[in-house]
């Protein structure tokens, strides 16, 4: 490998979820904590589940699985807690993990223009070939309200113009 | 030469709260933002009922003068099936009186954390953050997230006509600031 190849390798965490493996870039990772208690509370927000306590902040546990692999997970090993943009602004998320992580050095190809949102790119390791997540497309923030506004005023029109 | 003496650090700034159950939720709420705190029975008496459309946590409203105060039953509000409370807290500087189980304790915070922007539909207006007492997390509710400008124009639009109701009882705590 040349040095010019080397330098194009990044980090990235690899985690399981139930049979299929995903990464998130490293620099978007905190920490890997054993599962704690989870404080539940009235909210509308699906995807959250409740928060947990880590190191004196509140820290919310986003259940990713069901949008990535289409059921909800039955047990958890880890949360690996992630750090989750809002604009300028960075918050920290909990996600939980069925198996163990992996830091790995690998190459990420660009996302095509078909990938979902989530898709931050791709990239092969051991013969898997894996979705790099977009963690700020994939868990909820205040643009899900816009999207959910824009369909819904998109519904509206739709019904208008319906003779 | 003379070193700067350092700077003291400023004191936690604790607020008064209440801790109270609704449906068996633990949710907290400053104890300035109480008025009264009364038995539901106490203001049975006194109200008169209400059908606004879309509004099923509202259905009953009591006339104080010229004011309208608007019985929020905590459990619909919240989503959690339970049976309706016992105590009703009156408001301070809104038009609602919440359906409550009970009074947990009364205690202080001395940090109340944003809710984490990942929470983005209506709990964004219920609650003014979260706070953590004794290893526990507990919302902090926001006195005039329980009515929105919006509800409130519902339920005046469906105040039934004015009568003259019972007498209030005078059984219930009024809550000094």
């Amino acid at each position: 490998m040349t040095v010019s190849a080397e330098l194009e390798l990044e980090s990235f965490v690899l985690l399981r979820l139930g049979e299929r493996r995903f990464a998130v870039a490293a620099s978007q990772i905190a920490e890997l904590v054993a599962p704690s208690r989870v404080f539940r509370f009235p909210h509308r927000t699906s995807k959250i589940e409740g928060v947990i306590l880590r190191r004196g902040r509140i820290v919310p546990v986003c259940d990713v699985a069901e949008t990535l692999i289409g059921k909800k997970l039955t047990s958890r090993r880890f949360y690996l807690i992630a750090v989750r943009h809002f604009g300028p602004q960075t918050e920290w998320v909990a996600l939980p993990v069925t198996g163990d992580c992996e830091l790995i050095h690998a190459e990420m190809i660009a996302p095509g223009e078909s990938d979902a949102a989530q898709v931050a790119g791709w990239l092969s390791h051991a013969g898997d070939v894996m979705e790099v997540l977009n963690l700020d497309a994939l868990t909820p923030g205040p643009e899900d309200l816009l999207a959910e506004a824009a369909a819904a005023a998109a519904a509206d029109a739709t019904l208008e113009a319906q003779p | 030469m003379r070193l700067a003496a350092p700077a003291k650090p400023s004191p936690l700034r604790a607020e008064q709260i209440i801790l109270f159950r609704v449906g068996g939720q633990l949710f907290a709420i400053s104890s300035a933002s109480v008025q009264e705190v009364r038995s539901a029975d106490s203001l049975s008496g006194a109200s008169v009922e209400i059908n606004a459309p879309g509004m099923e946590k509202v259905r009953h409203v009591v006339r104080r003068g010229d004011k309208s105060l608007f019985i929020v039953d905590g459990t619909t509000h919240f989503g959690i099936s339970a049976p309706m409370g016992a105590l009703v807290f009156v408001l301070r500087k809104t038009r609602t009186a919440l359906l409550i189980d009970g009074i947990e304790k009364m205690t202080s915070m001395t940090r109340l954390q944003a809710l984490p922007q990942c929470f983005c539909h209506e709990e964004r207006r219920w609650y003014r953050g979260l706070t953590a007492l004794d290893q526990t997390v507990v919302p902090v509710v926001h006195p005039e997230g329980f009515l929105s400008p919006e509800e409130l124009a519902l339920l005046d639009a469906a105040l039934p006509p004015m009568e003259l109701p019972e007498a209030e009882t005078t059984e219930g705590a009024e809550f000094a600031q």
